[in-house]
């Protein structure tokens, strides 16, 4: 599980993440939603392991991220917002140099690989070198990247950002079926995801969470029964003047 | 180590699946070899040993094309943002900048060799001494990994290869020629002889020439093997601040 605690992140005078917290147990669907430098990308950073928190704690399935980082990393599967990939690789090149990164070597490596390139609809490019892959086809060799050792954590950053409906569907559907067994942390600005693919949400505006509760939980609460009146409701718009920052030490 | 293994046969099979190792090993080759059979004399010189026909003019060439190899090693990681996937890896930075330093070694290590058909000559035309001519050729290759430690770090600052290529060519050309003779008779004019023998200390040729004479000495060594684990050391603070 995921535990979260008063996480902050500044960078300079911007605060990026204001004493974040919340937890995500086994077999939960937590989504991540909140407008355009909400923080949302920056706090899947923290948990990652990649920026270091200014303050705050972060435990992946007991382990502090920042105190045991190898560790911890070992439990996390990660995809990056913008799905960032080794061009002059093959796409089954990339999934061993993944795979034997994480550990995995011989029969255990291939069929890591075998079983993600089956999960992400792979097998038509799997020889195909990644800089000649559309833009659906590179989203999914890196989600099938952060699958490859089987992690009790997911963690991705716009899963379904620039696919077309059909992938987007298939992805929600893998979301959907992932949660059951693992912990599963997205981020997305698309609402309808939400119902599709979420068993809970979580809003986030200027870095705090402003919403937390199951997708119905949400309805009820944005009056008229559609989450985009909520979101509009609760978070700012980045066409409104900036509201004074609150000094947060 | 394992990770160091992984990391390593990951960037040089990128070199090699793309043609820049290729490149520049053909353009390293050629213009050693241009520079030893033109102003160095290799033929006319009548002297069985390849000191001041061949090596003294390596790092010429090593200080522009070292750095065209090693830009890529970490601008390209943070230009494409794989360096973000390598900082979610359970692997230490270490390990990372380690298996890169070594691969773009290796193709130094790669072209380096590749220039034993003047080892050949000289042996059958005269009678050469091998010993010193190992020695150059493990004075040429530590240069090589002194300014690829060099563009390592200079990589790490900017996620444009241009600048880096362009940044750390101006450092190895100032190593290069700060303590060339020509400019060393210029500046021993204004500074005194202490100044003097402490800048030419700190530059390449007192270091790389004993060695292409033959002689091992322990300050020499001391020099190559402190750039380079300065520069590593340069490059973890860096990638570590950078995230912060």
């Amino acid at each position: 599980m995921i535990e979260v605690e008063n996480l902050t992140k500044r960078f300079g005078s911007k605060l990026a993440v204001d004493h974040l917290s919340f937890t995500v147990e086994k077999g939960e669907v937590l989504g991540f939603l909140g407008p355009n430098g909400a923080g949302k990308s920056t706090t899947m950073r923290m948990v990652t392991g990649f920026l270091p928190p200014t303050s705050g704690s972060i435990r992946i399935c007991g382990t502090s991220v920042i105190d045991d980082p190898k560790a911890a990393k070992r439990h996390i599967g990660y995809l990056p917002e913008s799905a960032p990939l080794y061009n002059d690789m093959t796409v089954t090149g990339f999934l061993n140099f993944g795979a034997e990164i994480r550990g995995l070597s011989g029969a255990a490596k291939k069929e890591a690989v075998d079983k993600a390139i089956e999960t992400c609809f792979l097998e038509s490019v799997a020889r195909q070198s990644i800089d000649t892959l559309s833009k659906g086809y590179r989203h999914r060799t890196c989600l099938a990247q952060s699958l490859l050792h089987d992690p009790e954590v997911l963690i991705l950053d716009e899963p379904t950002d620039g696919l077309d409906p059909n992938q987007k569907h298939e992805v929600r559907q893998l979301i959907r079926r992932l949660g059951e067994t693992k912990v599963v942390l997205f981020s997305t600005h698309i609402l309808e995801e939400v119902e599709a693919a979420c068993t809970r949400a979580v809003i986030v505006d200027r870095g705090k969470i402003v919403v937390d509760g199951t997708p119905e939980e949400l309805k009820a609460k944005s009056g008229t029964g559609s989450l985009t009146d909520l979101f509009r409701q609760v978070t700012t718009r980045d066409t409104e003047p900036e509201a004074p920052e609150e000094d947060a030490a | 180590m394992k990770d160091v293994w992984t990391i390593y046969k990951r960037e040089l099979s990128s070199y090699f699946s793309q043609p820049i190792a290729y490149a520049i090993i053909i353009i390293f080759l050629l213009l050693s070899m241009v520079f030893a059979f033109t102003l160095g004399n290799f033929i006319e010189a009548g002297d069985a040993s390849l000191t001041y026909s061949f090596f003294l003019y390596l790092p010429f060439v090593l200080m522009v094309l070292v750095p065209a190899v090693g830009m890529r090693l970490w601008s390209e990681e943070l230009r494409t943002g794989t360096v973000e996937l390598i900082g979610t890896y359970p692997i230490s930075l270490w390990s990372v900048i380690l298996g890169k330093f070594k691969a773009a070694a290796t193709v130094w290590f790669i072209a380096i060799t590749l220039t034993f058909p003047i080892w050949i000559t000289v042996n059958w035309l005269g009678e050469p001494d091998n010993l010193a001519i190992l020695s150059g050729y493990i004075g040429a290759y530590l240069l090589a990994c002194t300014f690829l430690s060099i563009t390592l770090l200079v990589s790490a600052f900017t996620r444009d290869q241009v600048i880096c290529l362009i940044v750390s060519s101006a450092i190895c050309i100032g190593l290069v020629f700060a303590t060339f003779d020509p400019f060393v008779r210029q500046y021993s004019k204004t500074f005194s002889p202490e100044v003097k023998d402490a800048i030419t200390a700190l530059g390449v040729w007192d270091h790389f020439l004993s060695l292409a004479r033959g002689a091992f000495r322990l300050q020499d060594l001391i020099w190559f093997a402190s750039i380079i684990v300065a520069s590593l050391l340069g490059t973890s603070a860096i990638l570590s601040a950078k995230r912060s």
